[in-house]
């Protein structure tokens, strides 16, 4: 996913009908080209009441983007936000860059273009308003919507000269000046979401909530085991039923490493379609999938530990004869389940298929792979595919993956000029999701005669296929392996029938966990404690690039320290307390550090309070938006380590069906959160996930410290 | 089978099997989104609904089981005061996420209150607790209804506010 900021674009005034000044801005990148023709439409709109229409580009899937990023724009050019108002883009790759919502890369990489945008726009309309009245434009300022001229005390709203603007040159970016973020007036200030009225209202914004003349509506039945071949099935009884319109086979549909066959039933209601299922009478071949189980999965790990991983990912120095050489060594073994993602909103899309070409209406992360996707599916052109984004009811990774996208698709090809919108019920949005990987780490340590960490071995063993680790499942080189002299890493690669994919923090979620459970070990063995550890290991502020070819940031040791330090102030760590634990990450570009405090409680365990503190750079775009963030980040780890994200697969089953089998946490065990961001002198960067697998590790080690058993594996599960 | 249904205030008539979901009549039928499905099965409370005033879920409850009661959605929440301000606090303080689950969380909401007007946090918990937020906005909602308690003031809104980012 492309994360770096290789953006330009190309600014264009026009008058729109009715008297409208429309920028139009296309936001192409080097890899998606210029735009094919000229855009339907405007970016950005000053309308003739002076009330500004921008577009909300990406998807919103609850991380504020749809609010955030017309921030940036209305910023710059200098506009009420009351004024605005919001409007979501069509999918548009060559006009908009790439529209994603994933890997927490919105902020980074449109933080300045939005923002040059903003303010080019803004020129022009100086421009045109110093033309009008003859002077020069030195002397305009404006503030909400409006140029004034302090020497003739005139003043006049934009949409005064929109006209004019619109023959305005368009300025050179490297002549405009960005506000002084102290003159921010949007920026930095707490701002609603924009649906959040209609939200409460009840009003149709989400996937599940189109409706279309006409429309149908379709079930699906999938097999037991995943990805298992569909033989026979007789769809006379269902059809009986009353309402029941067609049933039809979908033969390997889907993302390209996971087609499924299945049955889609359609009928005039969901629920009837749902319920016809029940009469189907399908047979399936499994071709050997059942062989694919937790303990056949365990008992691989335990035999690649006891040899050297398969593939390399990092050496440095000699590993194993500073373990050898050292004076007193650790060895503990770390794992994790597969995780489902368990939107709320299940998978949904509707579509409508007619004359060569198809309207999709799609609750997606990633709407380009989508659009990819269905062309491959039904053998379409590109331009003959039209994606429009809905609200999406949670996304946390699952909505990267569009196999519903081309169910929905490959459905709507066979009911030409009929809409028809496909919905999994919980059971299949379980069955057929693409999960977190598990893992197994084997860990080894040596400690000189001094307690200090010489060395360190990390071996995953992981899923994937032939050798290549899958979506997320792969081992980062995270603390401490650049931070000892001798450090080996590698994978070894289990295959599995479940398709996997990216979770809320991808790897780091898991890793976090791991890494920073088997440091805690390593500060005890050391007599310390795990931040006094993570403080000596990170040794003085320094920027360390990534290994060679790795496409992750360079990793600020200073930032880390000042993260690390402020929560220990936050909390008053005091050294080692039963009950607390502490945890760093650094992911998506953010530094956070966590510690968590529990205690026993009804036969359980609970955590009662959670400190944060983290550095997203020099800007919290939208603070309001941003609490929420972090507490969500706290309240999912507190999923991944208490309450139960466990999907256990045996003889090739998805073993959970709803939540009753897949506990996350509800109002009634929420700790308290507290939040303390650090300020740094660097570009923003995003904060969907980056506060998440800090707390993970901080709550883990809180429970190790509490019980004095060493939590290993997650999820924890009283004895 | 023909239905009769007080939905919203209004008299609406439905033809629909008996055994088919109240969620499905409401959002199929009678074009009314707002609840909305999540589990099927009574587990994660996006669907609820008021009937006669009271929390129930709609995805578990047979049309045939409705009979005289009134039914309440999010969309008709606002006709009353206690829904009234549970939207406005909402809006106040921001709750939403994905959003998701709010339609249902307010209709949880509205139904304590009708029976607990000033609940303390445990009370909220209590009542809360079968609706799922995935987002994890709890502590915004549990402010929120503090806040609709209160009348729609702020201070008891933070009741339940524990830190601030920024
Ligand atoms: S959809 Fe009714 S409780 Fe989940
Ligand atoms: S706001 Fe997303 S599920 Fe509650």
């Amino acid at each position: 996913m492309p994360a770096e900021t290789d953006r330009r674009f190309v600014l264009k005034a026009l008058l729109a009908a009715g008297g409208a000044l429309a920028f139009d801005i296309e936001l192409a990148t080097a890899a998606t080209g210029p735009a094919a023709g000229p855009a339907l439409g405007a970016f950005v709109r000053l309308n003739p009441d002076n009330s500004v229409t921008i577009i909300a580009k990406n998807p919103e899937i609850g991380q504020g983007v749809k609010t955030m990023l017309p921030m940036l724009i209305a910023e710059e050019l200098d506009v009420a936000w009351s004024a605005v108002r919001i409007e979501q883009a069509l999918v548009d790759p060559a006009r908009y860059g790439p529209q994603v919502a994933g890997g927490s890369t919105a902020t980074p990489t449109n933080w300045l273009p939005m923002r040059q945008a903003g303010a080019a726009a803004r020129a022009m309309i100086v421009a045109a308003a110093a033309e009008q009245w003859g002077v020069p434009a030195a002397q305009l300022t404006t503030a909400a919507g409006e140029v004034s001229h302090a020497a003739s005390g005139r003043r006049a709203p934009y949409a005064a000269f929109a006209a004019a603007a619109s023959r305005q040159a368009v300025p050179a970016m490297a002549t405009l000046t960005l506000k002084d973020p102290a003159r921010y007036s949007i920026i930095g200030q707490p701002q609603r979401g924009v649906d959040t009225p209609a939200i409460v209202r009840g009003e149709p914004l989400f996937g599940i909530d189109t409706r279309l003349p006409g429309m149908v509506h379709a079930a699906l039945l999938t097999p037991p085991v995943r990805g298992a071949v569909l033989r026979s099935f007789d769809a006379a009884p269902a059809l009986a039923l009353p309402g029941v319109l067609k049933v039809i086979p979908l033969r390997r549909i889907g993302e390209a490493d996971a087609p499924i066959d299945a049955l889609a039933v359609v009928a005039e209601s969901w629920w009837t379609a749902s319920e016809a299922r029940k009469v189907l009478l399908a047979t399936w071949d499994n071709e050997g999938r059942e062989r694919h189980s937790d303990a056949a999965f365990a008992a691989a790990a335990q035999a690649a530990h006891a040899g050297k991983p398969q593939v390399p990912v990092l050496a440095r120095g000699d590993a194993a004869t500073a373990l050898a050489g050292s004076a007193r060594q650790l060895t503990a073994t770390y794992t994790y389940p597969f995780a489902a993602h368990a939107t709320l909103e299940p998978q949904n899309c509707t579509a409508r298929f007619a004359e060569g070409k198809i309207e999709l209406w799609a609750p997606t992360q990633l709407p380009g792979g989508g659009a990819a996707l269905i062309a491959k599916t039904l053998g379409l052109a590109p331009g003959d595919i039209t994606i429009h984004l809905t609200r999406a009811g949670g996304g946390f990774g699952r909505r990267l993956q569009n196999d519903y996208m081309a169910l929905t698709a490959a459905i709507a090809r066979e009911l030409p000029g009929r809409p028809v919108k496909l919905l999994f019920d919980r059971q299949e949005d379980f069955k057929l999701d693409f999960f977190r990987a598990a893992g197994f780490h084997k860990f080894e340590a040596g400690l000189d005669a001094a307690g200090k960490l010489v060395a360190f071995r990390n071996h995953l063993v992981t899923f994937g296929a032939n050798g290549k680790p899958g979506r997320g499942a792969d081992l980062e080189a995270t603390v401490p392996a650049e931070l000892v002299d001798h450090a080996d890493l590698g994978v070894t690669v289990l295959e599995t029938n479940v398709p996997l994919g990216w979770l809320r923090a991808p790897g780091s979620n898991a890793l976090a966990f791991a890494t920073q459970g088997f440091l805690d070990e390593v500060a005890a063995a050391a007599g310390k404690t795990l931040p006094d550890l993570m403080l000596d290991l990170l040794g003085a502020p320094r920027s360390i690039a990534p290994p060679a070819g790795s496409r992750s940031p360079a990793f600020d040791t200073g930032r880390a320290a000042t993260v690390i330090r402020e929560v220990m102030r936050q909390a008053e760590w005091r050294g080692a307390t039963p009950g607390r634990g502490f945890g760093f990450y650094f992911s998506h570009r953010g530094y956070f550090a966590a510690v968590a405090d529990c205690r026993r409680e009804d036969g359980g365990i609970r955590p009662v309070k959670v400190w944060v503190a983290g550095d997203i750079g020099s800007t919290i775009i939208n603070p309001l938006n941003a609490e929420q963030q972090i507490r969500g980040s706290v309240i999912e780890g507190m999923g991944h380590v208490l309450s139960g994200l466990k999907v256990p697969i045996d003889q090739g089953q998805v073993q959970v069906a709803n939540f009753d089998g897949y506990a996350l946490p509800r109002i009634d065990v929420v700790p308290e959160i507290a939040i303390s961001m650090v300020r740094s002198d660097n570009p923003p960067t995003g904060l969907g996930e980056p506060a998440m697998p800090p707390a993970i590790a901080a709550l883990a080690n809180a429970i190790s410290s509490l019980t004095g058993q060493r939590l290993r594996t997650l999820p924890y599960e009283p004895a | 089978m023909k239905f009769a249904l007080t939905v919203n205030g209004k008299a609406r008539t439905v033809e629909a099997p008996g055994d088919k979901p109240l969620l499905w009549v409401l959002r199929e039928e009678l074009a009314l989104s707002g609840p909305k499905f999540g589990c099927g099965q009574g587990l994660c409370g996006a669907c609820t609904v008021l009937l006669d005033g009271e929390a129930v879920r709609s995805c578990s409850t047979p049309l045939s089981a409705v009979g005289k009661a009134k039914v309440t959605t999010i969309e008709g929440v606002g006709a009353t005061a206690v829904g009234q301000r549970l939207r406005a606090a909402w809006v106040d303080l921001d709750v939403p996420q994905c959003g998701y689950c709010q339609a249902g969380q307010i209709m949880s909401a509205a139904s304590l209150l009708a029976a607990n007007p000033r609940p303390d946090d445990a009370a909220i918990d209590a009542a809360m607790s079968g609706n799922l937020c995935r987002c994890g906005t709890y502590h915004r909602i549990r402010a929120a209804i503090h806040q609709a308690a209160a009348g729609g003031t702020r201070r008891a809104a933070r009741d339940g506010e524990t830190g601030h980012a920024g």
